[in-house]
């Protein structure tokens, strides 16, 4: 369980990230945060694993505060969450296993993984892993040999590998295509429903967050302005907060040349 | 229809910086050559001597070879090792020099400024110094190639450090790594292969450095150059320049196709 106690962040220039936020999150939730750009959704998903620090609250995760936790404690609460990235985050030059692998230093001593001796059984792991994302046969391939979907589902893969309790998946599918985005995203589902992991996305699509979330969380200016099931977050609703609807794949050519128009300004 | 109305043209840049900077450069040479004492007169004096000399320096002394063989191979085990310590040095102060890996301005500024000294000083002068502490040979030689060698090393490899892809860098972090493993993790494999060019690249450097080392009594070709153009045996010191010359071509190809190979 994932629980936000009052949760604040301000960036050092003034702006509010997180807004007062208290929020729980039940074990083998799918939870979708939806939300324009700049709502803080990318702040609320990293405050979970402390990618990002929050300046006022606590976060805990089964009754544990991450918020406090240091050193090796908090490096034991990282790996217990496995985290999906935008641009995939793989190291280009390493293969694919090495990648997945990653996934397990925080189970070893240092040296044993520096050297690279990981035991057989985390080996079958990975292998396992890749499997269950259907990309087992790519283990030994260099990884930026990948297509931008594969690679994607290598970063799931190391999350698996690492038995997280936790999935946090920070807009996985924004660069890819409609096809390998269903892929990725029945993936994230079937392992939220076979291995009852909790999952935490990010999306923009709203569309998409119909389609899987099992719970919905709107942001906008840091503050939570929408929770609650799928069957609640009808489009008048959405339109009603946003004061527009949020957008749906279908608009993403209109959308990325908007984006692109403000990243300019 | 090609007629521009002349109030729209934009008046031109004025030249006079171009001629003002040409004048500048003139007067920095004249005065250079002045200070210097270095006259026309003298070079033509001294040009027919350059003939006499490559006279006798041809044809070389190809008996000669056998002398130096072993002061060659000498000089490239020089190289080897001077690299191979700069090498290991340079790694933890590429590190703690790259913005990206130590937070603090408080640590990597130094340490750049450390590496910059490092830099500024001529390896020759740094193998007298190792000479007068050490004694003659090839040891204080191999120290000089080493602190060298680290300094160009860790340099060109903090700019790698500062410029790998930082996406791996988080998620080794969200994976709950500690440092080593973040940094075995994340940074080695981006950036071995620049590593392992700049250490070549630095072998290339330290042969060409270690032929000369030997004016300075720390072993290696080095001291046959001494030995031969002090007692004015051209043809032997056109053999060593042939044979240096050809060592160290050797070794640039073979370096240079390696790295060609790694990135």
């Amino acid at each position: 369980m994932i629980e936000f106690k009052n949760v604040s962040k301000v960036y050092p220039n003034g702006t509010q990230g997180l807004k007062n936020i208290n929020i729980k999150i039940e074990k083998g939730e799918f939870v979708v945060i939806v939300g324009l750009s700049g709502a803080g959704k990318s702040t609320f998903l990293r405050s979970i694993n402390r990618l990002h620090e929050i300046t006022s609250g606590e976060i805990t995760i089964d009754g544990k505060s991450i918020t406090k936790a240091k050193g090796k404690d908090l490096r034991i609460a990282r790996r217990n969450i496995g985290m999906i990235f935008q641009n995939f985050n793989l190291v280009k030059r390493s293969t694919v296993i090495r990648n997945v692998l990653s996934g397990r230093v925080g189970y070893h001593s240092t040296l044993r993984t520096v050297l690279g001796l990981f035991p057989k059984e985390d080996v079958n792991l990975a292998l396992n892993a890749l499997d269950r994302v259907n990309i087992v046969e790519k283990a030994y391939t260099r990884s930026d040999q990948l297509s931008g979907g594969q690679q994607q589902r290598v970063s799931i893969a190391r999350a698996l590998a690492q038995e997280a309790k936790i999935i946090l998946a920070d807009e996985p599918v924004a660069s890819l295509d409609p096809l390998t985005t269903k892929q990725v995203m029945d993936d994230l589902q079937k392992i939220n429903q076979d291995l009852g992991i909790t999952t935490v996305v990010n999306l923009h699509f709203i569309d998409i967050a119909r389609q899987y979330a099992t719970r919905i969380i709107g942001l906008q200016a840091g503050e939570v302005v929408f929770d609650g099931p799928v069957e609640e977050a009808t489009d008048e609703r959405f339109s009603e907060i946003y004061g527009r609807p949020l957008e749906t794949r279908e608009e993403d050519e209109v959308e990325v040349g908007e984006s692109a128009n403000e990243s300019s300004k | 229809m090609n007629q521009v109305n002349e109030q729209k043209i934009p008046k031109a840049p004025s030249k006079l910086k171009h001629y003002f900077t040409f004048i500048l450069i003139l007067l920095l040479l004249w005065g250079s050559a002045y200070q210097t004492d270095s006259t026309f007169s003298e070079l033509i004096e001294g040009f027919p001597n350059m003939f006499s000399v490559l006279d006798q320096m041809i044809p070389p002394n190809w008996a000669y070879f056998d002398n130096i063989i072993e002061a060659m191979l000498d000089t490239i085990r020089m190289a080897v090792l001077g690299t191979t310590i700069g090498a290991i040095i340079a790694i933890p102060f590429a590190i703690f020099s790259a913005s990206n890996m130590i937070k603090s301005t408080w640590v990597y500024y130094p340490v750049r400024f450390l590496l910059n000294l490092v830099r500024t000083i001529p390896e020759l002068l740094l193998a007298a110094i190792f000479v007068a502490i050490f004694g003659l040979g090839p040891l204080p030689g191999i120290f000089a190639l080493g602190i060298f060698s680290t300094g160009i090393i860790a340099k060109l490899t903090y700019e790698a450090i500062e410029g790998i892809d930082k996406g791996p860098l988080e998620s080794m972090t969200a994976v709950g790594a500690n440092k080593i493993q973040w940094i075995m993790f994340s940074v080695v494999p981006q950036v071995a292969a620049y590593y392992v060019s700049y250490v070549l690249y630095s072998f290339e450097i330290n042969v060409r450095a270690a032929a000369i080392l030997g004016l300075v009594g720390a072993g290696g070709i080095g001291e046959y150059y001494d030995r031969t153009l002090g007692f004015l045996e051209y043809d032997k010191v056109s053999t060593i320049i042939i044979f240096t010359l050809l060592v160290v071509l050797i070794i640039d190809y073979i370096s240079t196709k390696l790295r060609e190979n790694l990135l």
